[in-house]
């Protein structure tokens, strides 16, 4: 068993290698920083679905929060912005305290039969009072300097700490999400994230005052130091001479590239070891026990909802840790970038392809899929080429054909899910 | 005060886009809610196959149109929609054949089938990318409006005119037939009780002599035929963009659930409470209210309760309540 599993993590190793030795290692380091994102994001889906059967597909919206979470923390401040704007902000977001708090109390103090009414009047009051200074508030934000900031910007902080950060935020949203849908037909989890995260982007690209949206926030600051940097540094020059490497530009990206890769390595094994000790303690035993047999955990005495409440916002809040450590990686914010097929859907191909209920094989999924997804373009676009061979040249079908080679991947990714969930269900490396 | 003229605003903007929204809706939720009854699970890919039978029903119109084939003032596309609805039948029972049918005889979770589906989810999207291409594409010709603003002010003397669309008319319409045509199939016929029964209680219908390979390829072909509709429609409504169809399922499993899953009737009653909702709380009311009120009073503010941005919110938030208020939906459909 554990033969197989190193057999497999060294093969995906020498094929990263090889990358490295015929394309390029900026390239092969560049694959192996996303596989490591990918591969806590896959973790993160495993806890969901691995341990407690729960079928999460809004990855992607707890993913941008995270995102999300990486720019409000570690953007410059605006300044203006709060100036012009912070007092009715504020006063805005009081209003909407207020009315929560007023329909909490009125909801105790009616019968029930009058709540939904109660709460509805009551709804109606709250939101006019709060708009009444957030619209306002909000223009005057986006008025200033709309090309370069239009926002309120970040706190300022190091962006490292924006990936706890972003874990905790994803957290909440799980816990509310899973709170309502919860207990509910397996199906109803699935629809409401499918829902919250569609709303999350909604938010993440029309709040413009909060992330600037569609005009994208660039220049994330990095935890590691910047390639025009190093090219000029002293030590790095004579690091690299001493190395034997001449090129020092294409050094200096490779560098950047190995910090990422090492601050994601410690995230991940981190994470991971805190998910293996979880799944080998009597909580993992009584998840998997909840997941096999239900209605025999209840009658054991185990509060069903409520552990699956707890392991959803755990897999929610690693997925929010792996979006803010893709957008500090990317160095931006780029709403419309987020797909349902590639921050969701491809994430759940990786856990059924490495083994869903082991973490590494959930892992390995990440790094497998992420290096597919990349080769698959192009794979597609040779396969494409052979198939087109034999047209006259110039031939419409034939450019239709290499055009659309870039989708292949999904052709491809949906290949391999449907034949692992026939074949081998149990994924690379099944549950033990 | 103008109440004909506040009417007409509203019918413009609101009632008229909603109706023909929410048949699109109706049209899709059917499908769905029929898989659910029949199939027991929720179908990831049933977007995709709306986006399918539509991509066929395009390449067959945009064949028509090179052969100068034209019913015009109809649109041509409707004289494809056959060739779109024999292409999603013919997908469905292929992906049902190669597919669903080995987790239907293991007797899989639901879940497992909706995992399934989205590994189909992805084959259809990777297919119809390269087949159409990940761009829009306009397939619509014949006449574009019924009633025009203009021929409807001076029929009326009104100020404000309403615009019918065609195709509004042509979704309404098609889907007033679809939908009879399908209830009659469910209430009269063998088959179509069959599959009720099937739905209601599966081990009862299997005693009862009912085939279920047979009940589950006809409520395939029923979803998929629905499926190339609603993709038709919503595609001559509106514009063909592939990547619409993740989205949209969104309000066709809340207008599922809230109708009540497995139950036809409720799908369409849930598919235009969405669409009307989605509509009007995305509406500015600001001039109907202009002219409901005292003359020269307007409203300050748009009167908008929420920007358009955020359509899927409403979806999101009534898909929300009923799960709290009454999982059940409407009309009481199965909950596990």
């Amino acid at each position: 068993m554990t033969k197989k599993v190193a057999l497999y993590y060294s093969l995906m190793g020498l094929v990263l290698i090889a990358v490295g030795f015929f394309q390029s290692w900026n390239v092969a380091f560049g694959i192996l920083n996303l596989c490591l994102i990918s591969a806590i994001m896959a973790l993160g889906v495993n806890m969901q679905w691995g341990y407690a059967g729960l079928f999460n597909v809004g990855i992607m919206g707890f993913t941008a929060l995270g995102a999300l979470a990486a720019v409000l923390i570690s953007m410059a401040p605006v300044q203006e912005a709060w100036e012009v704007a912070g007092g009715d902000l504020f006063l805005s977001l009081l209003s909407l305290a207020g009315t929560v708090v007023v329909i909490m109390l009125a909801r105790r103090a009616v019968p029930p039969g009058l709540r939904p009414y109660v709460v509805v009047l009551l709804l109606i009051p709250g939101y006019f009072l709060t708009t009444h200074f957030f619209i306002p508030a909000t223009e005057r934000i986006e008025a200033i300097d709309p090309a370069l900031t239009g926002y309120l910007g970040g706190l300022g902080l190091p962006v490292l700490l924006a990936w706890p950060v972003g874990g905790l935020v994803a957290a909440g949203a799980g816990w509310l999400i899973g709170k309502i849908s919860l207990g509910l037909r397996a199906d109803y989890l699935a629809i409401a994230t499918l829902g919250i995260s569609e709303i999350i982007i909604a938010i993440i690209k029309y709040e413009e005052w909060l992330s600037r949206g569609v005009k994208n926030v660039t220049g994330i600051p990095r935890p590691v130091p910047y390639e025009v940097d190093l090219v000029e540094a002293d030590w790095f020059i004579s690091f690299a001479s001493s190395l034997g490497v001449s090129d020092t530009s294409e050094a200096a990206g490779v560098f950047v590239k190995i910090c990422y890769a090492l601050l994601f390595i410690a995230v991940l094994a981190i994470i991971m070891w805190l998910a293996e000790r979880a799944l080998q303690s009597p909580w993992g035993r009584m998840m998997r026990a909840i997941r096999d047999n239900r209605d025999a955990a209840a009658a054991m005495g185990k509060d069903v909802k409520a552990r699956h409440l707890q392991v959803f916002v755990l897999g929610c809040a690693v997925c929010g840790v792996a979006g803010a450590m893709l957008a500090t990686l990317d160095g931006q914010l780029t709403p419309t970038s987020y797909i349902p097929l590639r921050y969701t859907f491809l994430i759940w191909v990786m856990v059924i392809l490495g083994g869903s209920g082991n973490n590494w094989g959930a892992v390995l999924g990440g790094f497998v899929i992420w290096f597919l997804w990349i080769q698959a373009e192009p794979l597609g676009s040779w396969v494409m080429n052979v198939v087109t061979a034999p047209m006259p040249e110039g031939s419409a079908l034939a450019d239709h054909l290499v055009a659309g080679s870039v989708y292949m991947r999904y052709l491809l990714m949906g290949a391999i899910l449907l034949l692992v969930m026939r074949f081998a269900p149990k994924g690379l490396i099944p549950e033990k | 005060m103008d109440i004909a003229n506040a009417f007409a605003l509203l019918s413009n903007f609101v009632l008229v886009p909603a109706l023909a929204y929410g048949a699109q809706l109706a049209l899709g939720a059917l499908g769905v809610t029929i898989i659910f009854g029949i199939l027991r699970f929720a179908n990831f890919a049933h977007g995709e196959m709306m986006s399918f039978g539509a991509m066929a029903a395009i390449l067959a119109t945009w064949f028509l149109q090179s052969q100068g084939v034209s019913i015009a003032p109809l649109p041509t596309a409707l004289l494809a929609l056959p060739i779109g609805i024999l292409a999603a039948i013919g997908m469905a029972c292929v992906t049902d054949r190669f597919v669903f049918r080995f987790y239907r005889r293991k007797r899989s979770n639901p879940i497992v089938f909706a995992i399934v589906s989205v590994g189909v989810m992805f084959v259809m999207a990777g297919l119809i990318r390269i087949i159409i291409g990940p761009d829009d594409q306009s397939f619509a010709d014949g006449a574009r409006f019924l009633v025009t603003v203009r021929e409807f002010k001076a029929a009326t003397g009104l100020s404000q005119g309403i615009a019918i669309k065609q195709s509004q008319v042509i979704t309404v319409v098609v889907a007033l037939i679809v939908v009879a045509f399908l209830f009659w199939f469910l209430q009269r016929t063998r088959w179509g009780k069959a599959m009720r029964a099937y739905s209601d209680d599966e081990d009862l219908a299997l005693l009862s002599g009912i085939d279920p390979e047979k009940v589950v390829l006809i409520a395939w072909i029923i979803a998929a035929a629905l499926a190339a509709i609603a993709g038709t429609l919503y595609g001559l409504d509106k514009t063909y963009k592939p990547f619409i169809f993740l989205q949209i399922l969104l309000p066709i499993f809340a207008a599922t659930i809230l109708g009540g899953i497995g139950q036809p009737v409720g799908a369409v009653l849930g598919g235009f409470i969405i669409a009307f909702s989605e509509v009007m709380v995305t509406y500015a009311f600001k001039r109907f209210l202009a002219f409901l009120g005292p003359d020269g009073w307007v409203p300050d503010g748009l009167v908008q309760l929420l920007s358009t941005d955020y359509k899927f919110a409403v979806s999101f938030v009534i898909l929300v309540a009923v799960l709290l208020v009454r999982p059940t939906g409407i009309i009481r459909g199965k909950v596990i």
